[in-house]
């Protein structure tokens, strides 16, 4: 049996329909023991980061996969369960990931990380002067922590379907067994995960190469929808539910 | 890089869609089932599901359908028709929908975009809207077209994205049903103002006026039709090679 992940965040009614397609033996459950006894582990999630991050932590649900992700049970996060596999996001403000794979998250919109200006002019007293300017190092720090956006006149979020381009560097992962370099699947996200070259298994070009799937050992993250992705999403969720770990 | 879409828009009424079409190796024109899937393995990026019921028996056969399209379409679902509360986003996302749209529910209510951005997420909040020239002006229609709201639409528009749209549709009055092209002039207008993406509806005719609009507005990222495909004079796997052999980058 795999479990899907149930911790109260997000529409999982096509994921599951796209399971009972390929004939897999599916269970959404919030319940740590049915969890620890599944053979494969999914960590759906659409929506903001921190307050998924805070559902699994106040849950406990955080701490099984972790968990049973470190004994070697293979688990595949999807869109934000993607992205919660990192060590921390930055969407609106800095939140704490699950630590599986090294990296993090940071938006992509050049809008979003332009510095605050025209504050720190108007205040004359030393005090706010110390204030402002230890303002504008944390904006600094943020914005440093923040690059790698797309460039100027590009959309976000990045919406619709793009190209999988899979590294040359390093074999094919084996959920990309039956898909080819430049198959096309369904992207939405306005943020994308950053510092994890050691685990990129896919990218995609918006501008500039996004992370498009990641993977550590027995751990594995999508940031487009396969379960949207007509048939090549169907095939890249095929290969995880029959893949031995 | 990212491909530029095409979507057809079913109307959906008392569970059946309207306009008879005739496909050949389709048992049940008028499923929205079969016809979505038959878009779906020809070549379409994304569905539109109108709901144009006006009963709640209807309502609930809507629901009913559009739980057997998400259960066997696998691409990105948008539905609209009758959204005029968040329990009505609730009701089609819990079925499938993967994006809501919302017309005359956000004219009515002007805070409708911002709750459902807020409860669902920009990406899922959809705003579409029916314009018309009047006097010069882009002006806002309520009802299908029939109901002049007085409302600048690049205001409108606008207004709908700050409030958390996360795309825009724009459907011309004045070029919609002529299949003369799609509305160049107003699609530019309100390209230049929003950052979200914007989804061309209105005026399709034949092929061209898709590779027409590509060119024209680079920065558009789909066409939306629905009789020039229902009644097979543009296939989507014909379009889709065009728009190709054009250099638009599209999904093939």
């Amino acid at each position: 049996m795999i479990a899907i992940i149930d911790y109260g965040v997000g529409n999982i009614f096509s994921l599951r329909s796209s399971f009972a397609r390929i004939g897999a033996d599916v269970k959404l459950t919030g319940d740590p023991a049915e969890i620890r006894a599944a053979d494969k582990l999914i960590l759906p999630g659409v929506g903001a980061f921190g307050d998924a991050a805070d559902k699994l932590r106040e849950s406990g649900l955080g701490d099984v996969v972790v968990d049973e992700a470190r004994r070697g049970k293979a688990l595949m996060g999807i869109c934000l369960g993607m992205q919660l596999l990192f060590d921390e996001s930055y969407e609106y403000g800095r939140h704490r990931g699950l630590g599986l794979i090294e990296g993090r998250v940071v938006t992509m919109d050049p809008a979003a990380t332009q510095p605050e200006t025209g504050q720190a002019a108007e205040t004359d007293t030393p005090a706010a002067e110390t204030q402002a300017a230890e303002t504008d190092t944390l904006a600094a720090e943020t914005q440093a922590a923040c690059t790698h956006t797309v460039p100027a006149g590009l959309k976000v979020p990045h919406i619709g379907w793009n190209a999988l381009h899979f590294p040359e560097s390093r074999p094919k992962s084996k959920i990309f067994d039956k898909i080819d370099q430049g198959d096309f699947v369904y992207f939405v996200h306005t943020y994308h995960a950053i510092d994890c070259d050691a685990s990129v298994i896919a990218t995609t070009d918006y501008g500039i190469q996004l992370t498009a799937a990641v993977a550590r050992g027995n751990v594995y993250g999508l940031q487009f929808h396969p379960e949207k992705s007509g048939d090549v999403g169907m095939k890249i969720l095929k290969a995880f539910v029959e893949m031995e770990v | 890089m990212i491909t530029k879409r095409i979507i057809p828009c079913l109307d959906v009424k008392d569970g059946r869609v309207v306009k008879g079409v005739n496909f050949q190796g389709l048992a049940d024109v008028s499923s929205p089932v079969e016809l979505g899937r038959y878009y779906s393995e020809h070549g379409a990026d994304e569905l539109v599901f109108y709901d144009i019921t006006a009963s709640s028996d209807g309502r609930k056969l809507f629901t009913d359908i559009l739980r057997q399209v998400a259960s066997t379409i696998f691409i990105p679902l948008t539905v609209g028709g009758g959204i005029n509360t968040v329990e009505d986003f609730d009701r089609v996302l819990k079925c499938g929908a993967d994006k809501v749209s919302v017309n005359s529910g956000a004219l009515r209510d002007p805070g409708l975009i911002g709750r459902a951005a807020k409860l669902y997420g920009n990406q899922c909040v959809v705003l579409s809207v029916d314009v018309m020239r009047v006097d010069g002006r882009f002006t806002v229609f309520a009802k299908g077209g029939r109901e002049n709201t007085g409302l600048d639409a690049i205001d409108w528009i606008r207004k709908a994205e700050a409030d958390g749209a996360g795309e825009i549709v724009v459907n011309s009055i004045d070029t919609d049903g002529v299949k003369g092209g799609f509305d160049i002039e107003m699609l530019r207008a309100v390209e230049d103002v929003v950052s979200v993406p914007v989804i061309a509806s209105g005026g399709a005719g034949c092929i061209e006026d898709f590779v027409k609009l590509f060119r024209a507005i680079p920065d558009i990222d789909a066409g939306l039709a629905a009789s020039i495909f229902h009644f097979g004079e543009v296939s989507i796997s014909d379009l889709k090679r065009a728009l190709a052999a054009a250099g638009i980058n599209v999904r093939i």
